[in-house]
């Protein structure tokens, strides 16, 4: 499945669907859409990765580079991730930097 | 206002070589870096006529570019071109030298093989560990790029003080590869992360890797003549990649995330205030001797990298075949550059140097009296604040443990503490002069450094655990498939009884009391305690004192230990957190002999079985030690008074105490010569000792007392 990332600003919090395999082959993509996004100045992101079904290195990667662009203040959410991509986040450190959850309800996530 | 940024002018290429857009590159930093729009190469080759770059893709058998480097790119003795539109993250690349092959004058180049970066930060081929290598494959550790962009928030190396520290030595795979530690994954850096809450419950506050640069564990592998068995390079006292973390100690070595995984276990021991301390192998490298591999230095540039014979063989001074020729400018720099690196990067606190008097030699061998690149290290900016320790000792007759050049900052492995406590402990004669030099923290040796120069440890990676120790008289190696004759012969060791298991309770209960023993000494010492990783649980190699080669329980941490042997476990949980209570018993400086605080009591005095009467004469095996809690940190912070009754001997002895403090009672803190729980009372619970001016310490006991 290739790979495909939209998104949507509503307020101060921006969704990313992102589908099919982040690699070094597809990173730059995800890049562009962060830093779209990033314009925005959003309170909250989140990464919706439910059909997400390969994460390499580089798209570990770009969830430390989503987190260092848009500053300590905003929370990222890493919402639906599969088991096998939580491990890895885990074992790099990742997990620290991002909230991983399985649901996303972006009111509560705010005032959290 | 926007600020128009105009590109860089050089992030573009110049001309096309094999397909591909280069510049010229730059020269520093050495390695593969990450430039605007590509990759960097710079590699150094002083005799080299001709250099070409080979790129791969990850794991491919044959290159997809071969790029001769042009004239105009090579500064003095540096290659170095940028290489445009690479897909960084599934590149491997390496070099082709030519030049001399004439061994006779030092050269060994050999344009036919392609030479790994001894820059490189990250190194394909080992991914896994304990994979069988695909062995046709030419180029088997393989240069990759890294991307140094880990997300450390607010960590920064601890910078604890050097006599606080209580050092765990460990071995990564060793640590959790065995099925009882319970981990997701055991066996790597992710693992031992997961046990970060047993080294805290412990008291540890620096844990020292044996080494995890990146090293060959198929290195000489051979099937065991004893078993048939696989013998590994296990420990990795032989360095592939000086920059780069062993890829099989990463759950994500396939991922190709062993740096950050690397990381992030330091950023967590940070958070849990253990400082990490890093075994170092300067001394050689993993090409061995003439009939060794050719994986990097070798082709690049042997007659720099390596210290030859006048006959162009190589000097062994580590005893692994060659030795690295660290006092050549280039190669003094290649370490600076590496250990600044590990501790920039990685966030390092310290580093061991693994036969550091090979460092203090001449490019033949003789030992220098100022050897620049341990200066060089001792005065280095950016190491300002890094611990650093030598085994000061090598292979070739260098014993330099009191007199290695320190420059102010150099500790070493007192292997004088470990040879005289051992004495000391098994009740030899003659020795209780010597051991009361080793209670202060060495004064013979390292009057002037500090106590802190003196890391004080009975029991290492090298030779037998604590519990082998008052297990077996003679080594154990048949295992090794050297018919024994492997492994040091002077072990110091005393089996109590029996030699190796058994069920006879009395010398059982004697092993227990004597590793009690072992770690109250190490514990009231001056100085560093180092302890070796499951000696705190009764950790048996099974009298083998020379497990290099051992991926099995031989070298695993067995975490049942853990329950079955909790009384042990306990007693060093409690004699840790005991030291770490009392700061009278980690001074900087040496102790005086005086009562330079007016306190009526000197800062350190010595007490036989009558008090101020010391007994040194050989046939002793007592010693009393006293120390002055007014004194402690320099007189700096209040403490209470301690004193330690030790008896080697046989039988019971009545101590005649000296008085504490004015206003102060002795309470019973530790008692070796009771079982648990009087043997070691938790920190403020000490039960005051019923006679106040006389202690009965039992046979090969230790007592300690709080004057509070």
């Amino acid at each position: 499945m290739a790979f495909t990332v939209t998104s949507s600003v509503d307020g101060t919090v921006a969704k990313l669907t992102l589908a099919g395999r982040l690699d070094a082959n597809t990173a730059r993509e995800f890049q562009v859409e962060i830093e779209k996004v990033a314009e925005q100045r959003p309170c909250t992101v989140a990464l919706f990765v439910h059909e997400l079904e390969y994460m390499a290195s580089a798209g570990i990667r770009m969830l430390v580079f989503t987190k260092q662009k848009l500053g300590s203040e905003t929370d990222v959410y890493v919402v639906g991730a599969q088991h096998q991509i939580i491990h890895t986040l885990e074992m790099t450190g990742v997990d620290k930097s991002v909230i991983l959850v399985d649901e996303f309800e972006p009111a509560a996530s705010i005032q959290g | 206002m926007q600020t128009l940024m105009l590109q860089r002018v050089d992030a573009y290429a110049t001309r096309t070589i094999a397909g591909m857009s280069v510049r010229a590159g730059r020269v520093f930093p050495f390695g593969a870096t990450l430039v605007a729009g590509g990759v960097n190469f710079s590699v150094f080759s002083r005799h080299a006529t001709a250099c070409t770059l080979v790129l791969y893709e990850k794991g491919a058998a044959e290159p997809f570019a071969e790029l001769p480097f042009p004239d105009e790119f090579r500064v003095g003795d540096v290659y170095a071109m940028t290489v445009f539109e690479l897909d960084h993250e599934n590149l491997e690349y390496g070099y082709r030298m030519d030049g001399p092959n004439d061994p006779s004058e030092g050269h060994r180049f050999d344009p036919s093989v392609v030479l790994m970066d001894p820059y490189a930060r990250q190194i394909g081929g080992r991914e896994v560990w304990g994979q069988t290598p695909d062995w046709d494959q030419a180029y088997q550790h393989r240069s990759q790029v890294l991307q140094d962009d880990f997300d450390w928030e607010h960590d920064r190396p601890l910078e604890l003080a050097a006599e606080d520290l209580v050092i765990y030595e460990a071995h990564v795979r060793s640590f959790t590869q065995h099925p009882s530690s319970n981990v997701r994954h055991p066996g790597t850096f992710a693992g031992l992360r997961e046990k970060i809450p047993y080294l805290k419950s412990l008291g540890i506050n620096c844990l020292e890797l044996m080494p995890i640069f990146e090293f060959d564990e198929f290195e000489n592998s051979s099937a065991n003549p004893a078993n048939g068995q696989l013998r590994y390079n296990y420990w990795g006292y032989s360095t592939v990649g000086f920059f780069a973390p062993k890829a099989g100690y990463a759950a994500t070595g396939p991922l190709g995330m062993q740096a950050d995984e690397l990381k992030t276990l330091i950023k967590d021991l940070h958070r849990n205030g253990i400082e990490v301390m890093l075994d170092v192998v300067f001394n050689h490298t993993a090409e061995g001797d003439h009939r060794g591999p050719t994986i990097s230095f070798r082709g690049l540039d042997n007659k720099t990298y390596y210290m030859l014979t006048p006959e162009g063989y190589y000097y062994n001074f580590s005893g692994c075949g060659n030795t690295l020729n660290c006092n050549n400018p280039i190669v003094r720099q290649v370490v600076l550059d590496c250990l600044r690196y590990w501790v920039s990067e990685y966030h390092i606190d310290g580093f061991r140097f693994d036969l550091a008097a090979i460092l203090g030699r001449d490019p033949s061998g003789v030992p220098l009296a100022n050897p620049p690149l341990l200066e060089s290290l001792a005065h280095d900016p950016v190491l300002g604040r890094t611990k650093l320790v030598a085994e000061a000792w090598d292979a070739g007759g260098l014993y330099q443990v009191g007199s290695f050049p320190a420059y102010g900052r150099w500790a070493e492995w007192n292997g004088k503490y470990r040879d005289t406590a051992r004495k000391f402990l098994k009740g030899d004669m003659g020795q209780v002069s010597e051991m009361s030099l080793r209670l202060q923290g060495s004064p013979d040796l390292y009057y002037g450094r500090g106590t802190a120069a003196s890391i004080n440890f009975l029991t290492c990676h090298d030779g037998f655990t604590l519990r082998d120790l008052v297990s077996y008289n003679e080594k154990h190696n048949e295992a090794n498939g050297e018919s024994n004759r492997d492994g040091a012969n002077d072990n110091e060791s005393w089996n109590c009884g029996a030699e190796g298991a058994t069920d006879d309770r009395l010398v059982e209960s004697l092993r227990l009391r004597q590793m009690k023993n072992a770690a109250t000494l190490l514990m009231v010492s001056q100085g560093i305690p180092m302890i070796l990783m499951g000696d705190e649980v009764g950790r048996t190699k099974q009298g083998n004192n020379n497990t290099y080669c051992h991926d099995n329980e031989l070298n695993w941490f067995n975490w049942w230990q853990v329950e079955e042997n909790a009384e042990l476990q306990r007693f060093f949980q409690k004699i840790i957190a005991f030291r770490h209570a009392h700061p009278v018993l980690r001074s900087r400086d040496h102790l005086r002999h005086a009562d330079w605080v007016g306190s009526g009591v000197p800062d350190i005095s010595w007490h036989g079985t009558r008090a101020w009467e010391p007994d040194w004469s050989a046939l002793s095996r007592v010693v009393g030690l006293l120390l002055g809690g007014h004194h402690a940190k320099g007189g700096t912070v209040a403490d209470d008074d301690v004193y330690v009754a030790s008896n080697m001997h046989f039988e019971a002895l009545e101590f005649e105490l000296p008085r504490p403090a004015e206003g102060r009672q002795w309470h019973v803190a530790v008692n070796t010569g009771v079982p648990a729980p009087g043997d070691a009372h938790p920190c403020g619970e000490e039960p005051m000792l019923e006679q106040q001016d006389r202690c009965l310490v039992g046979g090969r006991s230790v007592v300690v007392l709080v004057g509070r």
